[in-house]
């Protein structure tokens, strides 16, 4: 590859995405100074037409699929189904966040470009077919993330969320970025097929290359904060801003487990019997410490928090199976907590009211008979997040131990699924105070959902009630890209 | 004529639906339509037994397989023999009764309460005649969803425990089944098909190690156990059943605890028959030690509802017994004593509701002397009491009769100890009766204790017509039922045959089952 080398067209449609959210991003931030008071608005729906624009992007990209730029990137059904599966994530993220910045004054255009920039850099890491590719989609999604955790600067919960998230986070990337350095030290190369075949042949040491496999690992766990690399999520979703947290625990969160799933499948393949203990034993302890934790936990924001620990558990189980259906069920399993996870903080958005002065689980007491039509639709996804039948969370979990089982994982499986029951727990609680208690000041004063909410709560529960129902849908998609690269 | 089962499993959906669009101010409406759909779905239900009519149809009628899923490969494939006929039919007859009987009692939040009836409905029914594995899992769990809310929001004073409780044991339970479930898919070759397992069972295509049959029969067991409830998994039955409301009760009891003895004799038997045949001495002891222990506490309960919770961890136990027995009698007797148990410990728990409503108070020593002011109460008490005692001409004598009878055929000790349970559980009726009926009425209660009015009547009569019918003409239910069991048991001696002889010898009562010596009843 010389100085002078141009890629061809189709190069350029392969990041149409990527291409759509950055001009995006960056007209909004130019557009909020031209704007007066009046246009305020303005950004929030120009950046929902940008992302409409970028999942369109993202079916033009996979048309013409394949590798970009010498093989930076590539574009395949697995890098497509993440890069969609963000960009819905942050349309819901969006369409709670009018009224909750409305509400905090704070509605103006940096909102959305940071979210746009976000998801930028989440489509680069489904795409990433290169370690150096890996980093700098991270980065650019991480930081958009960071200073999104701290939108409301005078909120001291949202400083300690960013500078927290922002110091811990950088540490593990630099552990990513160190991971990167000792592999590029044994095979003298950062693309993921040609670090495979170095691997493959045999000539470069397993133990530099296992060293630099447990760095990344050290990096990946933290993003999708499985154990023991977990302890920045629960206070990081409860300070940062209700829609934020709710944006941050899925969109990030899958973009990660996208990268995680595909270096390890594609660079480290050849160490699969080195690293698999590991990611056996980190679901493991993932699962339990979410759910045990979660038990007693009283603010929501953090309950949640915990859940989204105790889900990347059971995601882990499915990796360590190592296998296509694994993958699949990955996938699946990712699209069904984001709508879940999405839809609950809208419902968090939306109680909350100003300052978040209601976000403990009491303060939902009695909402079931003071808004009825709310409360049905967040028992929907808490009955998804426990796996009741005719939910996507419970062909998310029936794929992963399905996954298990196969891979001959039988205890793992089996103590998974005992997890779920005691997951069990702490969402019926939810549903105890919804229903079971008398409506107290919270439920009492809380005014009918704005149209935003509606929208966004409506999506999340009809998205897990279509996979619940009907799975193929998603499914035959999933199974068909598992194999990456096609 | 094929679809009747389908109308059967989706009406209760679609009303559940459209009882959730009715105006939520409007009780009146909401009740009117609650019966009249409950009404309409028993009466095309009884359509449901025309083939069993003349002659009972060896294997499965109003079958019904479409795809649903591709991959794994998941079908909607229903289908009914004679014990799910049965079965069927109690649970749409119960449901317009508790429609019936919540008329006056729920008082507030009507729209929830008719729609979550016709939800769990919807579960039951379903769970009946699902013969792919995964759907019979929806199914089981869908029916949990309504019933925690039934016992949440309608029940008494420690209703959240018992809610909470309630679902915690069964999930706990059901994931085990589902790994089971997951499992048998992989062994079996890529189907949840019920049937289709069977078949590759019996042709050999699919074998289980001794050892994971065992670890499979007892995923299944566990989960069934819990619902029965077996001791010593029962501890959340009192609870659930005393906290729930009268009509939550009733179906908990009637309905829902024989999803687990369903589940025993149609999945646990028939798929793993030497695991079963292993394990039978150790479950039949815990059968025997509930219907013992059962019996006893429920003697010493000064709470009726949670009397009648103990005469069902009681009554239940018979059913596991006659189960395990692997005879035609006691297979008979324990789907016999199914039913049984829905229509009487239904009924008695629908006659300690009104006691409630009309006294407040589910104390026994708050009553005393009611036979004086409501004689047709008394009455309508008796014959169900009298019922559940096991008095011959009634429908509880036939089961246990039968069960008794098997299990004495093979090992003479269970039914001595067994028919203990039987004289006990007259000891604590008789007693309660005498405490509540007899004896000289207060002023207070006098005033307080109106005789059943006509809407009482219309719940209890037809639970009263089905004891004696049931009692004094079983043949009227019985050819279905043995056809049914008489098919499963010979699946259970048939594959034991096939794999006993490369197990170590079994001991000498499994033998004799195993080549088939008493599959009609009787030595040959």
């Amino acid at each position: 590859m010389n100085a002078s080398y141009m890629p061809p067209l189709a190069d350029y449609i392969r990041v149409l995405p990527e291409l759509i959210l950055t001009v995006a991003g960056t007209l909004i931030m130019l557009l909020e100074v031209t704007l007066g008071k009046r246009g305020r608005g303005i950004p929030g729906y120009l950046s929902l037409l940008a992302l409409l624009a970028a999942a369109w992007g993202s079916v033009v990209a996979f048309t013409v699929g394949g590798p970009a730029f010498g093989g930076l990137l590539i574009v395949d059904g697995y890098a497509s189904f993440f890069r969609i599966l963000v960009i819905g994530v942050g349309v819901l993220a969006i369409l709670q966040s009018f009224q909750y910045l409305n509400r905090e004054r704070s509605n103006c255009g940096e909102y959305y470009a940071l979210i746009l920039f976000s998801i930028a850099g989440q489509c680069v890491m489904a795409t990433a077919n290169e370690l150096i590719m890996v980093f700098i989609g991270l980065e650019i999604s991480s930081i958009a993330t960071y200073v999104l955790a701290d939108f409301l600067r005078d909120d001291r919960r949202n400083n300690e969320s960013s500078i927290k998230y922002f110091l811990l986070g950088s540490f593990a990337t630099a552990f990513l970025l160190y991971g990167i350095a000792w592999i590029y030290g044994a095979t003298a190369t950062t693309s993921l097929p040609a670090i495979r075949a170095a691997l493959e042949t045999g000539r470069v040491s397993i133990t530099l290359a296992s060293v630099a496999a447990a760095l990344m690992f050290v990096g990946f766990a933290f993003k999708v904060s499985a154990v023991p690399f977990q302890i920045w999520a629960p206070d990081v979703y409860q300070g940062a801003p209700a829609p934020v947290a709710g944006f941050m625990s899925a969109g990030p969160k899958a973009a990660a487990f996208a990268v995680f799933v595909r270096v390890f499948i594609t660079a480290f393949d050849p160490l699969v019997n080195r690293w698999e203990p590991f990611v056996w034993g980190s679901a493991l302890l993932t699962m339990i410490v979410g759910n045990f934790a979660a038990l007693t936990q009283t603010n929501i924001k953090r309950m949640l928090a915990y859940s989204s620990i105790a889900h990347a558990g059971y995601i882990m189980v499915a990796i360590a199976a190592h296998s296509e259906i694994g993958i699949a069920a990955v996938m699946f399993y990712l699209a069904a907590y984001a709508f879940m996870q999405v839809g609950a903080f809208a419902v968090i958005s939306y109680f909350s009211r100003q300052g978040e002065r209601y976000v403990n689980v009491d303060d939902l007491a009695g909402l079931g008979w003071r808004q009825p039509v709310i409360a049905a639709l967040f028992t929907i996804l808490l009955l998804s997040f426990i796996g009741v039948p005719l939910t996507a969370g419970f062909f998310g979990k029936f794929y992963i131990f399905k996954a298990a089982l196969d891979a001959n994982l039988v205890w793992l499986a089996v103590i998974g699924l005992l997890n779920s029951a005691v997951a069990a727990y702490y969402y019926l609680r939810i549903l105890v105070v919804m229903y079971f208690r008398e409506p107290g000041e919270a439920s009492e004063s809380v005014a009918p959902p704005t149209f935003g909410i509606q929208l966004a709560l409506g999506a999340s529960v009809a998205g897990t009630l279509v996979l619940g129902i009907y799975p193929s849908l998603l499914l035959n998609f999933a199974t068909y890209s598992s194999q990456l690269g096609r | 004529m094929n679809y009747l089962l389908n109308i059967v499993i989706a009406l209760p959906l679609v009303a559940f639906l459209l009882a959730l669009l009715l105006p939520r101010n409007q009780p009146g409406i909401i009740r009117v339509f609650a019966l009249a759909a409950s009404i309409v779905i028993f009466l095309i239900s009884l359509g449901l037994i025309a083939p069993f009519w003349f002659h009972t149809p060896h294997g499965w009628s109003f079958e019904t397989d479409l795809n649903w899923i591709a991959s794994p490969r998941i079908h909607y494939h229903v289908a009914i023999d004679g014990v799910s006929l049965w079965l069927i039919l109690l649970t749409t007859l119960l449901t317009p009764i508790c429609v019936l009987l919540s008329w006056r009692y729920i008082s507030k939040r009507h729209k929830e309460f008719y729609a979550f009836l016709l939800l769990l409905e919807f579960g039951l029914i379903g769970v009946f005649c699902s013969i792919d594995l995964f759907l019979f899992y929806v199914f089981w769990e869908i029916s949990l969803v309504p019933m925690y809310f039934l016992i949440g929001v309608w029940g008494y004073d420690r209703r959240i425990y018992a809610a909470v409780k309630f679902f915690l044991y069964t999930m706990a339970g059901s994931v085990l089944m589902l790994a089971a479930i997951i499992f048998l898919y992989n062994a079996a070759g890529g189907t949840f098909d019920y049937m289709e397992i069977m078949r590759r069972l019996q042709g050999g295509r699919l074998g289980l190690s001794s050892e994971s049959q065992l670890l499979l029969f007892l995923a299944f067991f566990i989960a069934f156990a819990i619902k029965v409830p077996l001791f010593p998994l029962h501890t959340w039955l009192p609870d659930a059943h005393v906290e729930a409301p009268t009509a939550g009760s009733v179906m908990l009891a009637s309905v829902m605890l024989k999803m687990g003895t369903y589940g025993i004799l149609r999945f646990c038997l028939p798929m793993f028959p030497n695991a079963a045949h292993q394990c039978a001495d150790w479950i039949v002891t815990l059968a025997i030690i509930g219907i013992i222990y059962g019996a006893l506490v429920a003697m010493v309960q000064p709470n009726m509802k949670k009397l009648v919770a103990y005469s069902s961890v009681s009554h239940l136990g018979f059913v596991v017994l006659g189960l395990f027995t692997f005879t035609q009698a006691g297979m008979d007797g324990a789907v016999y004593q199914m039913l049984n148990h829905g229509i009487s410990t239904g009924a008695l728990f629908l006659l300690v509701g009104f006691l409630n409503e009309r006294r407040h108070s589910l104390e026994i020593s708050a009553y005393g002397g009611v036979a004086t002011p409501a004689p047709g109460l008394s009455k309508a008490f008796m014959i169900t009491m009298l019922a559940s005692v096991g008095l011959p001409t009634l429908n509880n004598f036939v089961g246990e009769f039968l069960v008794l009878q098997g299990a004495a055929l093979t090992n003479f000790r269970w039914a001595v100890f067994a028919a203990i349970g039987v004289i006990l559980s007259a000891c604590y009726m008789l007693w309660l009766y005498q405490r509540v009926f007899f004896g000289r009425a207060t002023d207070d209660l006098k005033h307080h204790m109106p005789d059943l009015n006509a809407r009482e009547w219309a719940c209890i009569l037809p639970l009263i017509v089905m004891m004696v019918w049931m009692g004094c003409f079983s043949q009227s239910f019985m050819p279905p039922i043995t056809t049914s069991t008489s098919g499963i048991l010979a699946q259970t001696a048939a594959m034991t045959e096939m794999h006993v002889r490369t197990l170590k010898p079994a001991t000498r009562p499994v033998m004799q089952v195993a080549t088939g010596a008493w599959v009609d009843g009787r030595p040959r």
